[in-house]
């Protein structure tokens, strides 16, 4: 993977994904390493995302890289006007290894085919964030042991979710079962569906998902925004059917996990943080570890 | 009474003939092809009659001939076009055009977030599907259909 950058999860094979998950697990048995000592790593977020840029940032610092960038086009040259291609060309001359988050879809594309160094798509719009789904892959690999013939439930918001798709791509490339529950304005688009029935994998969607909880080896449970409904009664009839409370855990089975790619909201129940079976903090841990797999495989360290 | 005069347009010595152009889209192909930037003899007749177009052009190219990778470039205007290779005043080959694999710099993308609608970069596309043309933009990732397709 040297020297290519990282804009969808489909540019990596099957082996690089399962290399990137080897390496994160070495990152977290130590993962305060001098690997990228005087490299410098640009991080460019033209849409603030909180999270993202301190994982990336977190996981750069521990491996003694040095960080240049912004957490805001309003403060960077992009509010005169600058083009991404000339912002791109300036700043692939000033560091090693790129890190963009940019709200324009294809961004991540253009950027690295205009790019002298590596990009990292952090996320481009509604199209791709391929270190999310690493480090969800990352995350069902260790607590489920494998990937192979696993149950995903994926609940809330399936039609616009960025991460939801791009997990459901990656996991098709094994034997996976899917349980879609959502609304019915929030189904997953009959693009996706169609490509798992093309490679003859099994989904089943469902309105609730109170009866069939104890088949899910993993929970995927993203946020139903109010925004999204063009009736707001729609909104109101549905909003706590996807709200995940600790009560509904008690049949579930004992190497179910419960993933979300945060921030929370109120989806799921602040008693359910308690609950071993609670991951998703743990999961954005794992974020970290992916990244420096990531950041290493992309500038051939190691 | 004066006799109309004939123009001399109708053959061509050498060179290539494309026909079946739906007429709307003529000039379209001369752009594609670059027809406007060479120095050959090049005539072209348009709103002819046509039983399965309605009204078509037709292009004559003296002393040229195009790669098929080229002339495929016209198929998304020119789905029907056919091209006949003329030497010395005889039809030697005749061709049909076919949509290509990939398409550069000739279609839009719909989709109003992608960064081809903004900055300006070449569009680039894989084609998903040839019967009903459906392009996946190689940027955004969205897929723009037939009903949807815009030439720049």
């Amino acid at each position: 993977m040297k020297n290519r950058s990282l804009v969808s999860i489909d540019d990596l094979s099957t082996d690089e994904v399962l290399k990137v998950l080897d390496d994160a697990a070495g990152f977290e048995k130590d993962p305060v390493r001098k690997l990228l000592e005087g490299k410098v790593i640009a991080t460019l977020f033209f849409e603030p995302s909180t999270r993202t840029r301190l994982s990336f940032e977190s996981a750069i610092n521990r491996l003694g890289g040095k960080i240049v960038g912004f957490s805001d086009a309003g403060v960077s040259s992009v509010s005169k006007g600058e083009t991404l291609h000339d912002t791109i060309r300036m700043v692939s001359n000033y560091s090693d290894l790129i890190v963009m988050r940019h709200p324009i879809e294809g961004s991540a594309r253009y950027a690295s085919e205009i790019s002298s160094v590596p990009v990292i798509n952090a996320g481009d719009g509604a199209n791709q964030h391929p270190t999310q789904t690493l480090l969800d892959l990352y995350s069902i690999r260790k607590t489920q042991g494998t990937l192979d013939n696993l149950n995903i439930f994926m609940v809330g918001d399936l039609k616009y979710g960025r991460t939801v798709h791009s997990l459901m791509m990656a996991m098709s490339r094994w034997n996976t079962t899917f349980n879609f529950i959502s609304p019915e304005e929030l189904k997953m688009p009959e693009e996706f569906k169609l490509y798992l029935e093309n490679l003859g994998l099994k989904y089943y969607e469902h309105l609730d998902f109170t009866e069939i909880i104890s088949r899910a080896d993993i929970i995927y449970m993203t946020r139903v925004q109010k925004e999204r409904f063009s009736d707001p009664i729609e909104y109101e009839k549905v909003k706590n059917v996807y709200v995940l409370k600790n009560a509904m855990l008690a049949n579930t089975k004992p190497n179910m996990r419960i993933l979300h790619p945060l921030p929370r909201v109120n989806e799921i129940h602040t008693d359910v943080d308690t609950n071993p079976k609670a991951y998703y903090f743990e999961q954005a841990l794992n974020g970290v570890y992916t990244r420096q797999a990531i950041l290493c495989s992309l500038l051939g360290i190691k | 009474m004066k006799e109309p005069k004939q123009l001399s347009v109708s053959a061509i010595q050498n060179g290539t003939v494309i026909d079946h152009i739906p007429a709307r889209n003529l000039f379209k192909v001369i752009s594609i092809l670059g027809l406007d930037h060479i120095h050959n003899q090049i005539t072209f007749g348009t709103n002819l009659e046509s039983k399965k177009l309605g009204r078509k052009a037709i292009i004559k190219i003296s002393d040229k001939y195009f790669e098929d990778e080229d002339i495929n470039r016209i198929a998304l205007v020119a789905p029907d076009a056919k091209l006949n290779i003329i030497r010395d005043y005889e039809v030697v080959e005749k061709k049909v055009v076919e949509v290509p694999d990939v398409i550069v710099g000739i279609a839009k993308c719909m989709n109003p977030k992608c960064i081809t609608n903004f900055e300006s970069v070449t569009t680039r596309f894989r084609v998903v599907s040839k019967k009903n043309v459906s392009l996946k933009c190689h940027y955004c990732e969205k897929i723009t259909n037939q009903e949807n397709l815009h030439i720049i």
